[in-house]
């Protein structure tokens, strides 16, 4: 009861305070904060639904009203949720080791930009681009595309156990990459390192604004997702994943299909992914390979792992975590350096205007995010919300 | 097609691929050597090797400074330089070690994993930190020793550097160091013992926490001493340089058969020889339809064969899969 | 479950306690109606950040030198960093944190076109000017919107000038392309061959590579083909390695590259290699612009480095920005979006890159390219640097 009212009183609490402060990044995360305790308070299911729904179709978008940031912030989140949820089907439940996952991303996302932009007209004569109504159907192309790509890596590639398969799906990753920045000779098929712009964006009911639309579809979407996992995990392909993960000979003896298994972990991973990539394309209106580089599946993968591997709560927080770090408390903390630099606060007899340029905050957030990230893995090894089981068998000291 | 022009560049593409996969072979072992024992992946490796290369690079601008660099006989410089870079990089290698893995020790395996992306990024920046306060540059370049500049030329299209010879000696010196240490010594006993069975190794009196610094530090060591050969042999680095060859040398690990040190070797070799031949042959052949920038995708493509068909890599991995 | 919950209520603990401290600063910069906010956003952290630092550290020289007569109107001028880590999903998560501080009137970047686009389909929200120094890709300015300026010359531009000096000074009747595979580098690479070819440059080869350090496997073949000439679409970063390995290598053809090569630590990389090679540049010599050796030198001072290739743009792009505001604040209002934006397409001025005034599209109308030979080996005497031939070139009109 206590927790209910406490709940409910946080998230109206931190909502208010961030219409009042719409700058202050702390104000923010206090926000998100409330969203994870409503998650993780004893309180009635009902409410538990009601508070989140209220908070993010309701109290999110007119957040967002009063400063845009956030709403971006919110879409990024969600669309590294969708892939981290991919990922954690195949690294996660499958246990097969992914570093190539992004390649799926960029497939989506090539998709809809060479056939929503005046690009396919080099290939195809005339006729694009596609009206921008097209764009939901290709939600759809790029959904069975992405499938289709994970389909096609995993069946050469399912014989190999561990790190072998590791280093494939890097290979196959940067194959993608180096394809995407190459295809422009001797047939422009991704206009190269240029990118491709202006990609179409879809028609919007309601006249809603573009920056909102972009987050109802990305919460659509990422709703759907969560739905699909939390039934795949308690189907017997989840189970058949599971037993693959842990161990793959008596999994074999116990009858479990390998290859099917392992196929359909890859194009379930795979196909958000490529949804995903489409909803990308369009919302930045250009796209180019720098967005598709190694360094993206690795993020992706410390998501998950972060996160806490398997877990599907655990890939939302992971995925959550690494974006508004990155983007958000990182940037902020070193605005708010910057701030005092230019203020010409004093500290222990410094003057913060002194500092030299070599030591300017913007320049260090991966070196802190790099420091974070060890950090957590030795205080939190299993993960920020572990799968339940598996945290039992690490056991919590 | 001019058959000629692709028949006489093919003794020098072929020796520039056997150079580049020296280099590969040994930031590989690093990798391996870990795996052998850990089974997990130091992604951080590729700074610890990028680490060596500094070492290296500021006691030459240090020596030169001092007016040493002329007055010392280069294989002097060259041994003085490669002893700093390796007894850095190892050093880094085993603190590394000590604070980001040692305490995940038993966690899943991808756990540490992510922990030494972490450390990845985290050194990438500290050396940027470090190298512009102290030299305020991003980029640092490798004095030239003209001694080591010197070519021999054999045919009119063909020619070979003395330092590019020195990479293939010190390569092939370490190597068989290695091997031989692992091999034929009690350490490396007690290093093969513990990557066979930690628990096993500990009830027969070895101590794993030493065996395990000592793996770090011998692989660390090796990355150093390939970072110095790296500057000297193609002059530039920068904090973020080690990264890529550091992912190369990994996927020559595993296509030699990871935690196999003479299959680090084979691998390195390979995959150096298949970037050479696809950046200097792909276009030639195809009439400038497909260039050099393809060279990744060649090499990756004949990895993803050779996988497939040797599925524990080329010489097979000595590591068991644990249960 | 409960565990959790205490390690919550922690969190929460601690976070309100921040709050209760960090707010102040951000309360004051919204409170403060005497600030103006000049952003610059550009890899700072990853392997492009020699680059990105290069714009920002332009930029604040140029605003710490020319503020003076903002302040004495009563406004307090601040640079404000953003590091765009070259990725696009950053940049346009930036880009809105930008638009979202009002106090933000103008933004200097980017170096990479790719982030470039998507954010400044952001600034366009507001109406948000950006200048940018770097962006050559010809797509930034095509789309013509009115908030988007840029003070360098375009790829397509680029390519031609250096192909124009090829054929007419240089003489050479074979040439070999390399490029980085970036926009940039590939861009005027492609039109560098386009118009040699036209001319009757007889193109040898044309290859891409991101390849940073190891260069053998591409000169082989160059070697073995000898063509009179090797143009370079890139950053001296990477062309430095290339041009010393392939003198090293017995290559004796002519070098030539665009203004991507156009810094001190070119010669620095490559040593004798590069000396009397060939440059493309908008950034004049000395004896054209002479502030521009007073800029070197300040900027040598106050950072205790040379400035980077695209440093001099970025200083120019916040002089711009702030002759702009001088222009809206006359009457010592403060200054609004739409206005600086206005204000910025009327600017003329004469920095160290030249005099620049802006076209319809925000392109410069008329930029004036130099060509300049690499003067000796050492990196100190760059801006010794002498002028060999100069042509002015107007920014093409839009292709449909």
């Amino acid at each position: 009861m206590i927790q209910a009212a406490l709940a409910t009183g946080l998230v109206g609490l931190s909502a208010w305070a961030v219409a009042t402060f719409p700058r202050s990044v702390v104000v923010f995360l206090l926000f998100q904060g409330s969203l994870l305790f409503v998650y993780l308070a004893r309180i009635p299911r009902w409410l538990r639904t009601a508070l989140l729904a209220l908070a993010l179709l309701v109290l999110m978008p007119v957040l967002g009203h009063f400063n845009g940031y956030y709403l971006e912030i919110a879409t990024q989140v969600g669309i590294f949720v969708a892939l981290a949820l991919g990922l954690n089907i195949v690294v996660g439940l499958a246990g097969l080791l992914d570093l190539g996952y992004v390649a799926f991303f960029a497939v989506g996302a090539y998709s809809w930009a060479i056939f929503g932009s005046p690009h396919a007209n080099i290939m195809f004569g005339g006729g694009f681009p596609l009206a921008p109504g097209w764009f939901y159907a290709f939600l759809l192309v790029g959904l069975l595309l992405g499938a289709g790509t994970g389909v096609l890596l995993g069946l050469p590639v399912l014989r190999l156990r561990g790190d072998y398969l590791a280093i494939v799906t890097l290979g196959f990753g940067e194959v993608i990459r180096v394809l995407a920045n190459n295809l422009d000779k001797p047939v422009n098929i991704t206009n190269g390192p240029k990118g491709i712009t202006p990609i179409s964006r879809p028609p919007v009911p309601f006249d809603v604004p573009y920056a909102e639309a972009f987050y109802f579809l990305v919460l659509l979407i990422v709703v759907v997702v969560v739905l699909v996992n939390r039934r795949l995990e308690d189907s017997h392909v989840g189970r058949a994943w599971e037993a693959i993960r842990e161990d793959e000979l008596a999994a074999q003896a116990m009858g479990v299909p390998l290859v099917r298994s392992k196929l359909l972990a890859f194009g379930c991973g795979a196909s958000f992914a490529g949804i995903m990539g489409v909803v990308f394309s369009a919302k930045q209106v250009f796209i180019n390979p720098e967005s598709f580089t190694f360094l993206e599946s690795i993020g992706v993968l410390a998501m998950v792992i972060l996160g806490g591997m398997g877990s599907i709560p655990g890939a939302v927080v992971g995925a959550t975590v690494v974006t508004v770090l990155n983007l958000q408390v990182l940037k902020g903390f070193s605005l708010w350096l910057n701030e005092l630099k230019n203020a010409g606060v004093v500290v222990l007899g410094y003057n913060l205007a002194d500092l030299p340029t070599q030591l300017e905050p913007a320049k260090y957030e991966r070196m802190i995010f790099g420091a974070i990230l060890v950090l957590m893995m030795i205080f939190r090894p299993q993960g920020i919300l572990p799968v339940r089981r598996r945290a039992r068998e690490l056991g919590t000291p | 097609m001019d058959l000629p022009l692709l028949v006489g560049i093919f003794p020098q593409v072929f020796l520039d691929g056997l150079i580049l996969g020296f280099m590969y072979a040994l930031i590989a072992l690093g990798y391996t050597m870990v795996y052998g024992v850990l089974e997990f992946i130091n992604f951080a490796h590729s700074e610890i090797f990028i680490v060596g290369a500094f070492v290296g690079v500021e006691i030459l601008l240090g020596m030169r400074a001092a007016g040493w660099l002329e007055a010392l006989p280069w294989p002097l410089v060259l041994l003085l330089i490669l002893v700093a870079g390796m007894a850095g990089a190892g050093l880094l290698a085993v603190s590394v070690e000590r604070i980001a893995y040692r305490p995940l020790r038993g966690a899943p395996r991808l756990i540490p994993l992510i922990s030494a992306i972490g450390v990845s990024f985290f050194l990438q920046d500290l050396i940027r930190l470090v190298e512009s306060i102290w030299r305020n540059a991003f980029n640092l370049v490798y004095p030239t020793m003209d001694a080591l500049n010197h070519r021999f030329e054999l045919t009119e299209t063909i020619d070979v550097s003395v330092k590019s010879l020195v990479v293939i000696a010190a390569a092939l010196a370490m190597l068989w160091a290695l091997h031989a240490l692992v091999n034929r010594t009690k350490i490396g006993t007690a290093i093969r013992a513990v990557a066979e069975d930690q628990a096993a190794a500990s009830l027969m009196g070895i101590d794993v926490n030493r065996i395990i610094s000592l793996t770090f530090l011998i692989g660390g060591a090796m990355g150093g001493a390939a970072g110095v050969l790296f500057g000297v042999q193609y002059g530039l680095i920068n904090p973020y340089s080690g990264f890529i060859p550091g992912l190369k040398a990994f996927t020559a690990a595993v296509l030699g058969g990871i935690g196999n040190i003479p299959g680090a070797m084979i691998g390195g070799v390979v995959l150096g020889l298949l970037e050479a031949f696809a950046a200097s042959y792909l276009s030639l052949l195809t009439g400038g339809a497909f260039g050099a920038e393809y060279k990744d995708i060649f090499a990756f493509s004949v990895l993803i064969l050779i996988l497939i068909f040797r599925p524990k890599g080329l010489l097979g991995e000595i590591v068991r899969e644990r249960a | 479950m409960n565990r959790y919950l205490v390690r919550l209520a922690l969190v929460f603990a601690v976070t309100v306690g921040l709050a209760a401290l960090l707010p102040a600063s951000s309360l004051e910069a919204q409170a403060s109606k005497g600030t103006i906010k000049i952003a610059t956003q550009s890899p700072l952290s990853g392997g492009q950040a020699a680059l990105g630092e290069g714009i920002k550290l332009g930029a604040q020289l140029a605003i710490e030198k020319f503020r003076g007569g903002l302040e004495k109107r009563g406004f307090k001028v601040e640079l404000v960093p953003f590091d765009d880590q070259a990725k696009p999903d950053v940049g346009v998560a930036n880009a809105k944190n930008i638009i979202a501080d009002k106090d933000i009137m103008v933004v200097v970047g980017h170096l990479n076109s790719g982030v470039a686009i998507p954010s400044s389909e952001v600034y366009k929200e507001v109406n948000l000017a950006m200048v940018s120094p770097a962006n050559t890709n010809p797509v930034i300015t095509d789309r013509g919107y009115p908030n988007v300026f840029r003070i360098c010359g375009r790829d397509d531009v680029q390519g031609v000038v250096g192909a124009e000096f090829a054929k007419g000074t240089m003489k050479v009747k074979s040439a070999y392309v390399i490029h980085d595979k970036t926009a940039y580098g590939q861009g005027v690479a492609e039109f560098f061959k386009a118009d040699a070819e036209k001319k009757g440059i007889k193109i040898l080869g044309f290859e891409g590579t991101e390849e940073k350090s190891n260069f053998d496997p591409i000169i082989t073949p160059i070697k073995a083909k000898n063509p009179d000439l090797i143009y370079f679409g890139g950053i001296y970063e990477q062309a430095g390695p290339f041009f010393k390995q392939a003198r090293e290598k017995g290559v004796k053809s002519k070098f030539l590259g665009p203004d991507g090569l156009d810094s001190s630590d070119l010669v620095r990389i490559a040593g004798k290699a590069v000396v009397g090679m060939y440059y493309t540049s908008v950034a004049g010599p000395v004896s054209v612009y002479p502030q521009a050796k007073q800029f070197a030198e300040e900027y040598k001072k106050k950072f205790g480095k040379n400035p980077e290739p695209f440093a001099a743009q970025a200083y120019d792009s916040a002089a711009i920005a702030i002759k702009a505001l001088e222009a809206v604040t006359k009457t010592g209002k403060a200054p609004t979006r739409d206005a600086v934006t206005a204000a910025i397409r009327d600017v003329r001025h004469t920095g160290i890159t030249g005099t620049v005034e802006f076209d319809a599209k925000g392109d410069p109308k008329k930029a004036l390219y130099f060509v300049l030979q690499v003067a000796g080996e050492n990196p100190e005497k760059w801006s010794d640097n002498k002028e060999v031939k100069r042509l002015s070139i107007a920014a093409p009109p839009v292709k449909k």
